[in-house]
């Protein structure tokens, strides 16, 4: 290395011009930190779902015997996936609710753009469908408060209520009081015949 | 710490060892000849109680581990096996869960006597400040603990506290699911809760050495606030403390015994008795006990972020509170209106445990957003307006001059005299 006596006593005096010795820590530490940085990606990166996790991602359910009034639960992802055949009167009910009174105006659907509009319609709104199926309502049952699962055919606004810190959602799953921030979400799904569903 | 020791042993081994390493004079001089206030009084037992506790919970823990596996379908069972099966599995059980139980009634009642004795002041602050470490770790260990037995409160009590985390903007999202290994709580998050609950009472040791070495560089604090002047002040730690300390710990441990043979479930909740179940929330969610109050200032506030932010400040505040504090004066025995709002504190504090176990509605609701806002108040208004505005009472001159005024010896100080018309002194 070359490094000497020269640069050794450049580092010495007090000269304000940046040396070649300065340029080496500089380098030195730069290298470190990107190199640190490399080592410790696996280390956080392992944390994240894993491919067997990632592998459960879609299933299919059969509506058949789901009656109007009646509800299905299914897991999905390891959350349950609530599946609700709606009666005229919570279709009605959640069409009746101007935009204006929702705590969240946004429909919250992966089915629709992500500014889409909480209307009735946008919350029930499928891919590959080109008019709402208004009597099929499919959301996750996670609470978007702390992730409970909030109960059926409860609460203030013929919906759900969620028990754990009281936030009610309406009947079509929207927020409506308490302190959940965000109507329930809507997953990716599709309806592979009149019959079957597909999460995912 | 301390490089080569000055005292000399006569035994030839004992020298051999501690001129090579000087464990020996290191623990003469730290734990047995450690000068010490002479008028500690029995709330500074705590120290050597939690000590013993975290001992407790390791040795507990290490075997429950030989007998328990994480895994969603096998850990519930593995923990009736534990009660049914294994030899002694229930009192080993039970010892660990009521052992954390007791571990946290010790280290309210150790952080009380430092907030009533002014023990955070200065020079203790780093202290303090390590101490409010300790705090938390033991809450992530209790809570990861939780988790293990897998019943039902285990997996919702995970699933609320983990999605505390997805009220910070933006990220929210991808640090709990980074946190779950998944999308909601499952295997992977039990198995990652395992190994760091596993870690975590170790790393706690290690910082309860950092704290004890904090200690022993001012010293204890003592009942009247006032520093050691002189050698007259003190007396050591063996035979005086230790022997104060070992009857402190039996007499804790029979409240602790009680708990552990006849109501070892008292202090859990029943819910956890059944499986954990993804699709159904208990109706009723509420933590360990330790963490009530803090939950109800979670569930004070109306807002999401909002309520998440305030329940990490409420010990976030205890971090500053040495700045906080303006007053010089330590000891709450000298100060008559601090003394005060210290009792009203604890009484908040209890409220806000007694109110985090309740239904968040109505009438409890608005009790909790009164209280934690009296709780934040306290700290960050009444602590340092007092310290501009009290006046407080005259200090004794020295740490054997309030006791022998409090025993009526005499001295330069008469207790009654003092105390009766103290505006008089001096
Ligand atoms: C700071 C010290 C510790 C605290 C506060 C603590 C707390 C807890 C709590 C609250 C539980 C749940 C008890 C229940 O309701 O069943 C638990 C369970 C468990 N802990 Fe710990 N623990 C500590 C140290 C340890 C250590 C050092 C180990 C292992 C070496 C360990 C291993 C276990 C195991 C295997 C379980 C599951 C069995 C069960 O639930 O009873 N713990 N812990
Ligand atoms: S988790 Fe549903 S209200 Fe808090």
């Amino acid at each position: 290395m070359t490094f000497g006596d020269l640069d050794v006593a450049h580092a010495h005096t007090d000269t304000q011009e940046p040396t070649r010795r300065d340029f080496l820590y500089i380098a030195t530490g730069a290298v470190t930190a990107v190199g640190a940085a490399a080592v410790l990606w696996p280390f956080i990166d392992q944390m994240n779902p894993d491919a067997s996790v990632q592998a459960l991602a879609s299933i299919e359910v059969d509506i058949t015997s789901v009656e109007v009034g009646q509800s299905l639960t299914v897991m999905w992802r390891g959350k349950p996936v609530f599946i609700r055949h709606r009666t005229e009167a919570e279709i009605e009910e959640a069409n009746a609710v101007p935009i204006g009174d929702l705590p969240d105006p946004i429909a919250r659907n992966a089915n629709l753009p992500a500014d889409a509009e909480a209307t009735d319609a946008n919350r029930v709104f499928a891919t590959g469908e080109a008019e709402p199926r208004l009597e099929w309502l499919l959301m996750v049952g996670v609470c978007t408060h702390l992730g409970c699962v909030p109960l059926g055919e409860q609460g203030d606004y013929d919906g759900w209520f969620c028990p754990c810190h009281g936030s009610h959602y309406d009947s079509a799953g929207r927020i409506r009081k308490g302190p959940a921030p965000r109507n329930l979400d809507v997953p990716e799904y599709e309806f592979v015949s009149d019959t079957l569903i597909r999460v995912g | 710490m301390s490089g080569h020791s000055t005292i000399h042993y006569k035994n030839p081994v004992v020298r051999w060892i501690d001129t090579r390493l000087p464990i020996i004079s290191t623990m003469q001089v730290n734990a047995m000849d450690f000068p010490t206030p002479k008028n500690l009084n029995y709330f500074w037992t705590f120290g050597g109680i939690l000590t013993l506790f975290l001992g407790i919970q390791i040795v507990t823990g290490l075997i429950l581990a030989m007998h328990y596996t994480a895994h969603v379908s096998l850990a519930f069972n593995s923990v009736e096996h534990i009660m049914r099966d294994v030899n002694y599995g229930w009192l080993l059980r039970y010892m660990h869960a009521n052992g954390a139980s007791f571990f946290f009634i010790a280290v309210y009642i150790h952080i009380f006597r430092g907030l009533y004795y002014g023990s955070y002041k200065q020079p203790r602050e780093l202290l303090w400040m390590i101490g409010v470490v300790i705090l938390l770790l033991m809450m992530a260990t209790a809570f990861m603990g939780y988790v293990l037995p897998w019943g039902q409160m285990s997996f919702w009590g995970a699933t609320v506290i983990t999605n505390l985390f997805s009220a910070i903007p933006l990220v929210g999202t991808a640090i709990v699911e980074w946190l779950w290994g998944g999308f909601a709580v499952g295997n992977p998050t039990l198995n990652r809760f395992y190994s760091l609950h596993y870690l975590l009472p170790f790393v706690l040791a290690a910082v309860v050495f950092l704290h004890i070495w904090a200690l022993h560089v001012p010293g204890n604090n003592n009942p009247s606030g006032v520093e050691v002047k002189s050698d007259k002040d003190t007396i050591p730690f063996h035979p005086y403390y230790t022997v104060k300390d070992f009857f402190a710990i039996i007499v804790f441990l029979f409240f602790y015994a009680a708990f552990v043979f006849y109501l070892p479930n008292t202090l859990g909740h029943t819910d956890n008795y059944i499986p954990a179940n993804p699709l159904v929330t208990p109706a009723h969610i509420v933590p360990e006990w330790y963490f009530l109050p803090f939950y109800a200032i979670l569930r004070a506030v109306p807002d999401k972020l909002g309520g998440v932010i305030a329940m990490f400040a409420a010990i976030a505040v205890l971090f500053v509170l040495p700045w906080l504090d303006t007053s010089k004066v330590k000891s709450a025995t000298f100060r008559p209106l601090y003394r005060q709002f210290f009792w009203i504190l604890v009484i908040t504090c209890i409220g806000l445990g007694y109110l985090g176990a309740k239904p968040p509605e109505g009438g409890y609701v608005i009790a909790s957003r009164i209280l934690t806002i009296y709780y934040f108040a306290h700290f960050l208004v009444i602590l340092p307006l007092l310290g501009i505005f009290e006046r407080t009472k005259p200090l004794p001159a020295s740490i054997s001059e309030s006791v022998l005024a409090k025993h009526g010896g005499g001295g330069a100080t008469a207790a009654a005299g003092a105390a009766s018309a103290p505006e008089n002194r001096g």
